[in-house]
């Protein structure tokens, strides 16, 4: 593409000493492998300088390659490879740049100076990878265990528990872990004590009502004041990537459901157009139009339950109660759609499990004509309430400024004033072709939060009727071979079929060697899966970056100074889902 | 109105029966009515419309283990709740539910209700402090602030009452509302008294000591079984004192058309007031700490002292006219 020689010739031309070596991968970003020593200075170049500047740091991870089969793939050697996912938004374009590590466990240099998000996916890495950064203010565990042994996401660590032996818990160890567990501010950066006052530790959970799970906030407080809060996060880290390397691509699905488990079957569109466009799979109108349908059904209902437990978080009792009566109408077309509520499971690779039922029309004309009143009751109980505004006005604010340099996206970006939505900036799944627009916020407050994700329900419902009025024709299933499972109706027709289907439903589709990224909007802000196939019927990698992840990062910058109840007010327009955070 | 004494005995025995089944039965009553209002069915199984929920309630915390953390303050753990049970209590003392049927004909009965509600603030603060949580702690330095600064206005507003009627004796300021209720001229009064009133019961949007989805349950997050039954009954009980000092004070007591008796009128117009409360906390978020202490301090004071001083003037005046 003519951009990337522009992009390519820049970066030659300021760094003529460094070699770059280009990737073509199958989701046409633009893949660069660069020199380890020269990480700090080409990543600087592509945030200020360049032409159109990379200013997002939408995603840092690794690689771990030593057993990878290399015959399909023609990638520079190495044992480790860092993966930064860059995003230009003047540009509208992702750059990956690759950096090769060799050792068994390598280091390289922190980039945290660069971006403030870099932080957490830093110590992820550090965490499940065992690389090290150097520079790094706090390189310590982040989603696993403190007394952890071994990095999870290394190809020698087991992954499932029978692999490990039985567990035992000898006297030293217990002791080391109740060791572990006694609270020492000095390890979390905190100090005791300010020149006029001595300050207290709170814990908010890991067992609270206001964090919506299991997530633990240590507070540092002088009287009712924050001085800091840090976030400790993993307590629901499931390894769902790693779940993925010994998953075959079909049987994967359901674990992505999971990962935001408001999203139902959005989760399964990011998972699966990654997958897809490493198989060339194009799936018919009929499938995208279906599967858009069904992810703003899940938008909306997402949304229903923010609404309601913002509004509790404010102490509002009844809203709640509404909202989730309302979100059991969507799951009523949801179940008879898929058969499924929460985790419905229901996108397949190269289109859908199964046809939209008879009389599907009615049920979700049913939902159209009754939502939008409710809506406007909810504006008149709960928006336009004076305390809820007094609660949320001017409370957690951040600039545009801020939110792209610590990675925030969705709804929470564009309360800052921004309308980029990846629905409409970079069309997926036929959106370039429904009529709805993009709500926008101008304070960057938590109030404005939650004036954006109400808007966005209401244009879910325009996308849902567009879907309602001109559904196509035709199959609910991609006619291409690794298609899983294949149309049925050819198999008893021609042996080529049979095969590929008993192959597909028996150990799975072999997707063909490559990379690819997806990326969509859901329902908290963007999320993409970056697969990495050698050719088997396994992911050799599967990467989920997930929006809750850097938007809880952001959370002891935005509250410092607030109050311990504006904290719940901030926690709650944030919208995040543990599993979202910690997958 | 001096009331023989087997006679005395009787009114005491069956305020403190009353009043008792009338706080338990509110918490049914509550969750009842939110159940209607948030479109749910609320305990409906247990007996006739899920009545003996409270009695199956009671049992559960009495058999509960009386469980006093090993990190609390014992003596002082333990005084807390009884400190809300005897003040809100003794303040229903004063009040005058009919002709005849009262306490105490207190010639100083606001002043001694104030008292007591002053006195309640106690169990808020002793119990968040000698349960040794940082939650409670925060719950009981939240609720000092609060009840404390609310009981000001509370008693600022009471005075219009007082002024007009001339006295601090409840039996009179009822007597005094045979021509209009006092709610009409001091509409002002009422609603600043009211607002204090739920303040005072921490009751949502003012349930700041113990904001559920904050901190918990504030100051009595170290409580379970009868001892926290005990805060819990204190609340409801302190929503039918308030609800009671309403209606004695502004909505003219007892009175009320002859084809119902007296004490039955007080009680219907009570129960208005409770429902107002369960239905305030339906509908209304919680304001931030400071917020209520600044909508305390910079609106309800100086409007108060307005109300006080414009009452005053016209008493002044109506009197110089005699």
């Amino acid at each position: 593409m003519k951009s990337n020689r522009v992009i390519l010739e820049q970066l030659q031309s300021r760094f003529s000493d460094a070699t770059f070596t280009e990737q073509t991968t199958k989701d046409e970003i633009f893949t660069l492998w660069i020199p380890l020593d020269q990480v700090q200075k080409i990543l600087r170049y592509l945030k200020y300088e360049i032409q159109s500047p990379f200013t997002f740091l939408y995603d840092l991870t690794a690689v771990d390659e030593r057993t990878r089969n290399r015959s399909t793939n023609h990638v520079p050697h190495a044992d480790f490879t860092l993966v930064y996912h860059l995003f230009s938004y003047t540009g509208n374009c992702f750059i990956r740049i690759k950096v090769g590590l060799f050792g068994e466990y390598p280091s390289a240099p922190s980039i945290t100076s660069l971006w403030a998000n870099a932080n957490w996916y830093e110590r992820e890495v550090f965490d499940l990878f065992g690389i090290k950064f150097e520079g790094h203010p706090h390189l310590a565990r982040i989603l696993m265990p403190r007394t952890w042994e071994g990095h999870p996401l290394r190809k020698e660590h087991p992954a499932r528990a029978t692999e490990m032996g039985p567990f035992r818990l000898w006297d030293e160890k217990e002791d080391r872990e109740q060791e572990a567990l006694l609270f020492r501010p000095e390890e979390w950066g905190l100090e005791r004590q300010s020149e006029d006052s001595d300050f207290m530790f709170m814990n908010i959970g890991p067992q609270h009502p206001g964090t919506h799970g299991v997530l633990r906030i240590i507070l540092q407080l002088d009287g009712e004041d924050i001085v800091d809060a840090v976030p400790e996060i993993g307590f629901h880290h499931r390894g769902a990537e790693k779940m993925g390397e010994r998953q075959s691509w079909h049987t994967y699905i359901p674990y992505t459901d999971r990962v935001d488990y408001l999203g139902g079957v959005m989760n399964n569109l990011a998972y699966l157009l990654a997958v897809e466009k490493l198989a060339g799979i194009e799936v018919p109108e009929r499938v995208k139009v279906i599967r858009v349908m069904m992810c703003e059904f899940f938008r909306i209902a997402s949304h229903l339950v923010w609404y309601g437990t913002f509004a509790q978080d404010l102490g509002q009792l009844s809203p709640v109660f509404y909202m989730f009566s309302d979100r059991e109408k969507v799951f009523q077309v949801v179940e008879a759609v898929c058969g499924g509520r929460m985790h419905p499971n229901w996108f397949r690779i190269g289109g859908l499990s199964q046809d939209l039922p008879k009389g599907w029309e009615t049920l979700v004309q049913n939902f159209l004509d009754y939502f939008p009143k409710r809506l406007k009751e909810y504006d008149a109980m709960v928006l336009k309430n004076s305390l809820f505004k007094a609660r949320t006005k001017g409370i957690g604010i951040f600039t545009l400024e801020e939110a792209i340099e610590w990675g925030v996206t969705g709804a929470n970006l564009r309360a800052c004033g921004s309308d980029w939505d990846f629905r409409k900036k970079r069309p997926y799944s036929g959106y370039e072709f429904f009529d709805f627009d993009i709500p926008t916020g101008q304070n960057g407050d938590c109030y404005d939060r939650a004036l954006v994700r109400v808007e966005e329900m209401r244009q879910s419902l325009r996308i849902i009727e567009q879907c309602l009025k001109h559904m196509p024709e035709g199959s609910y299933k991609a006619d291409h071979p690794l298609t899983t499972p294949p149309l049925k109706k050819h198999t008893m027709q021609d042996i080529e079929t049979l095969i590929t289907h008993f192959l597909n439903v028996s150990w799975g589709p072999v997707i063909p060697a490559g990379e690819a990224m997806s990326c969509i909007e859901a329902t908290k802000g963007a999320n993409s899966y970056y697969l990495i196939s050698d050719g088997n019927t396994s992911p050799y990698r599967a990467r989920i970056r997930t929006p809750s992840f850097p938007h809880m990062q952001m959370l002891p910058y935005i509250t410092r100074g607030y109050t311990v109840a504006d904290l719940l007010s901030i926690l709650g327009a944030m919208d995040y889902v543990l599993a979202d955070i910690d997958r | 109105m001096e009331a023989s004494a087997p006679n005395y005995f009787l009114i005491v025995g069956g305020v403190l029966f009353v009043m008792m089944n009338v706080a338990a039965g509110l918490i049914w009553v509550e969750r009842r009515m939110l159940a209607l209002w948030q479109d749910r069915y609320g305990p409906n199984r247990a007996g006739p419309f899920g009545l003996f929920i409270v009695l199956a309630d009671t049992l559960k915390l009495l058999f509960k283990e009386d469980w006093i953390p090993p990190f609390a303050d014992k003596v002082v753990f333990v005084l807390a709740p009884a400190i809300v049970m005897v003040t809100v209590l003794l303040s229903f003392v004063i009040i005058p539910f009919a002709p005849g049927i009262v306490v105490a004909d207190l010639n100083i009965g606001i002043l001694f209700f104030l008292a007591m509600s002053s006195m309640g603030a106690y169990s808020i603060i002793l119990g968040g402090w000698a349960s040794n949580n940082k939650y409670a702690l925060l719950g009981a330095m939240r609720g000092a602030a609060q009840m404390i600064s609310y009981e000001v206005f509370m008693g600022l507003a009471l005075m219009g009452v007082v002024l007009l009627t001339g006295s601090f004796n409840l039996r009179d300021i009822v007597e005094a509302q045979r021509n209009m209720w006092f709610v009409v001229p001091q509409i002002i009064g009422f609603v600043i008294f009211f607002i204090a009133g739920v303040a005072e019961t921490h009751r949502l949007p003012f349930d700041i000591p113990e904001a559920e989805s904050e901190l918990i349950a504030g100051f009595h997050s170290e409580y379970s079984g009868m001892k926290f039954g005990i805060f819990f009954v204190g609340e409801y009980l302190g929503i039918t004192l308030i609800s009671c000092m309403v209606v004695a004070l502004y909505f003219g007591g007892w009175l009320g058309p002859a084809f119902l008796p007296p004490v039955v009128w007080f009680a219907l117009k009570t129960f208005v007031f409770i429902s107002i409360f369960i239905l305030l906390r339906a509908s209304l978020p919680r304001p931030r700490y400071d917020q209520l202490m600044e909508f305390g301090w910079k609106i309800l004071l100086p409007l108060t002292l307005v109300n006080l001083l414009v009452t005053a003037a016209i008493v002044l005046m109506q009197n110089g006219n005699y």
